[in-house]
């Protein structure tokens, strides 16, 4: 296999251990509640040892105490607005939908309030959203959703999507950091499925930052999630027929990392763009127009996406199988566009 | 007192919801299932109380603890199953999960929308329709006690009583939501005066008697039908499983289950019939025998019906 990383940490293997993405994203909230003093969590069923419906936050109740790890009722609107407010008081909440299927019921607290606090008036919204999203694993539409796209398209936000265990941590801990409201979506079909050496103690990844998991001279494959690993592993099946891909991890999707996005496109002159998400709009959309817009030159082939269908995520596995990419998709658009 | 044929069907009812029930977690728990699903255990007297008291014209929205209406209101064990098992016979053609997506307005049901308590908004649409078009119907909506922790509760509970909609709110509570419990949810557990202080009527019933639910929602769905405007119904109950079904519920005291299992609604309803001598212990046994193979039938069909042809991904979008 050439290229980096396909361990898939930015750590190298002899710092730190290995860990599943989900003990990652935990070790980070600790972390960081263990840092400032300010760092509160907040979310349905977070607290008292139970720990949230995926158990991310077990544990940090009896560590930090139940005040910061406020147990809320269902009233999504309602906390994520007292996020903002205790974050416009200087604490920085980490707010956890309990899946982002449910973000919609806090939209407007996040999308008309907190987003454009900082610009109406200087107001700073340093909270973070966890937002456990993504499908593949039979969970239906209201368990199922990738919708990362509404809050790119919103001026204020910042929004990130780890892929690797590494990545879950330091993005994390860069989200809580920042002065702005940041929404990290986390793809539940990582959780315990993929484990990767990632830093002890402090370790940042700073947003806005792409990662080049892999280079070929062929074709460029642009994508985030639970995308990458399907992007690595059709990337490594055409390497075995001489097709050379690069695998670039956007990472953060919000503010986007325009140069290394056209840099690795112009060093291969053609793209796919992929992500879980649906196709229609977008993030792909976006990197696809960018390139359109900035590399024109430089292309060997029309930018190419796969995203999910036009559909809610179907439930029964040969709807989901047919709505979502996969490996063997990507290798195949590849395949068709490394012969243009 | 009521009718004994009407009281030992409640029993057939509940027999049928409690065995579908006792069927899909064991499937689930061995592995025989797809994705995740909702245990009913607890909630079969509200279920089926409500759904018996609903005239044919009305329309449920029910939630995910309501088998019990499902099949009362006329969906087959066997689309049900269809739709647990993601098959093309299930009512949303392997589109929805569990028991996500189950609607059939023939049948006067709108699917459950898993956004709490969404369903509300949308009952009160319904109703407004009735009221709108001089019908005499009723919308029966039913949340559970996190879903009265949600601001949509309030708004919907203000316009109901605003225009006397004829709308019925079932408010399950089975003392948690998910891991969270009665207390750590609301300082006042007191439904009704919430119900009240909105201008809605609100009463409050034993929700493992299924006789009084019943007795409960015919009055309230009476009561709207005519025109007295909406009512609330709190339903005290357990949920004596856990959450979903990966959900062991170690939060859960194992006392206050010991507690709850002896007012078990399906128990209950036997003694009383019995002891009443509306029935006999072995026609009972017969229902319940009857119920267990009816279930097993059921389960035959859908796991031998077809999953949809991932070729149909994008049919049904649009109408
Ligand atoms: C808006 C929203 N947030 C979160 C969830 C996830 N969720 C599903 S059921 C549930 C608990 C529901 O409790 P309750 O309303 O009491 O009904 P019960 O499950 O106890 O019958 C939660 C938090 C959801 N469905 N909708
Ligand atoms: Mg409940």
């Amino acid at each position: 296999m050439t290229g980096n990383n396909f361990g898939f940490t930015d750590a190298p293997a002899s710092s730190g251990r290995e860990i599943t993405y989900l003990e990652a994203i935990a070790e980070s909230i600790a972390h960081e509640m263990e840092r400032d003093p300010n760092v509160l969590v907040l979310g349905e069923d977070v607290g008292g040892d139970f720990g949230g419906a995926f158990k991310v936050t077990k544990g940090l109740a009896a560590r930090f105490g139940d005040d910061r790890v406020l147990n809320t009722p269902i009233a999504e609107l309602s906390f994520t607005g007292m996020a903002t407010g205790m974050a416009l008081m200087g604490l920085r909440p980490i707010v956890e939908m309990q899946f982002a299927d449910f973000i919609s019921t806090a939209f407007d607290s996040i999308v008309q309030f907190a987003a454009s606090t900082h610009y109406r008036w200087g107001g700073r919204v340093p909270w973070v959203v966890r937002a456990p999203s993504d499908g593949g694993i039979r969970s239906g539409p209201y368990h199922s959703q990738n919708p990362e796209a509404w809050f790119v398209h919103t001026p204020g936000l910042k929004v990130v999507a780890p892929a690797t265990p590494a990545d879950a941590k330091g993005l994390l801990a860069a989200a809580v950091r920042d002065d702005n409201p940041v929404i990290y979506f986390e793809a539940k079909p990582l959780y315990r499925s993929i484990r990767g050496h990632v830093p002890d103690g402090e370790h940042v990844v700073p947003l806005g930052e792409a990662s080049i998991r892999r280079t070929g001279a062929d074709l460029t494959i642009i994508t985030y999630g639970s995308m990458v690993h399907e992007s690595m592993a059709a990337a490594g099946a055409l390497e075995s027929d001489g097709i050379g891909a690069t695998v670039v991890d956007l990472r953060t999707l919000k503010p986007l990392d325009t140069d290394t996005i056209l840099d690795a496109a112009a060093a291969t002159g053609k793209v796919i763009v992929v992500h879980a998400a649906n196709r229609l709009a977008g993030v792909g959309a976006e990197v696809a127009a960018l390139i359109a817009e900035h590399a024109f030159e430089s292309l060997d082939g029309p930018v190419v996406r796969l995203g999910g269908a036009d559909t809610p995520v179907p439930f029964s596995p040969p709807l989901e199988d047919a709505y979502r990419p996969n490996a063997a998709r990507i290798e195949s658009a590849a395949r068709r566009l490394a012969e243009w | 007192m009521l009718d004994a044929r009407l009281r030992t069907d409640m029993y057939a009812w509940m027999s049928l919801t409690r065995a579908f029930d006792d069927q899909m977690v064991a499937m689930w728990k061995s592995g025989r299932g797809l994705g995740g699903t909702f245990s009913q255990r607890g909630h079969e007297a509200i279920s089926v109380g409500v759904g018996m008291a609903m005239g044919p014209d009305d329309v449920a929205t029910p939630m995910h603890r309501d088998l019990g209406t499902y099949l009362v209101r006329g969906m087959t064990p066997e689309r049900i199953f269809g739709n647990l098992l993601g098959r093309a016979t299930g009512p949303s053609q392997g589109r929805d999960a569990n028991l996500h997506g189950l609607g059939d307005l023939s049948l006067g049901i709108i699917g459950f929308i898993s956004h709490i308590p969404q369903a509300l908004p949308t009952a009160l649409g319904v109703a407004m329709t009735f009221r709108h078009r001089l019908e005499p119907r009723v919308a029966v909506t039913f949340i559970g006690d996190g879903g009265t922790t949600a601001g949509a509760f309030h708004e919907v509970l203000n316009m109901a009583a605003v225009w006397a909609a004829p709308l019925v709110v079932v408010v399950e509570n089975n003392q948690y939501a998910y891991s969270t419990p009665l207390n750590q949810q609301m300082a006042s557990a007191d439904i009704v005066a919430k119900a009240e202080a909105h201008g809605v009527l609100g009463t409050r019933v034993d929700g493992n008697d299924v006789e009084a639910v019943y007795l409960a929602a015919r009055d309230s769905i009476e009561r709207a039908r005519a025109g007295g405007g909406p009512v609330l119904i709190q339903a005290d109950t357990m949920r004596m499983l856990g959450h979903a079904i990966h959900d062991g519920a170690e939060y859960v005291p194992e006392g206050l289950l010991a507690d709850w299992e002896q007012r078990d609604p399906l128990r209950l309803t036997r003694n009383r019939l019995v002891e009443q001598r509306t029935a006999t212990p072995e026609a009972l046994d017969s229902l319940d025998r009857a119920a267990a193979s009816r279930i097993q039938q059921a389960v035959a069909a859908a796991e031998a019906a077809p999953f949809p042809d991932g070729d149909s991904l994008t049919d049904g979008v649009y109408a």
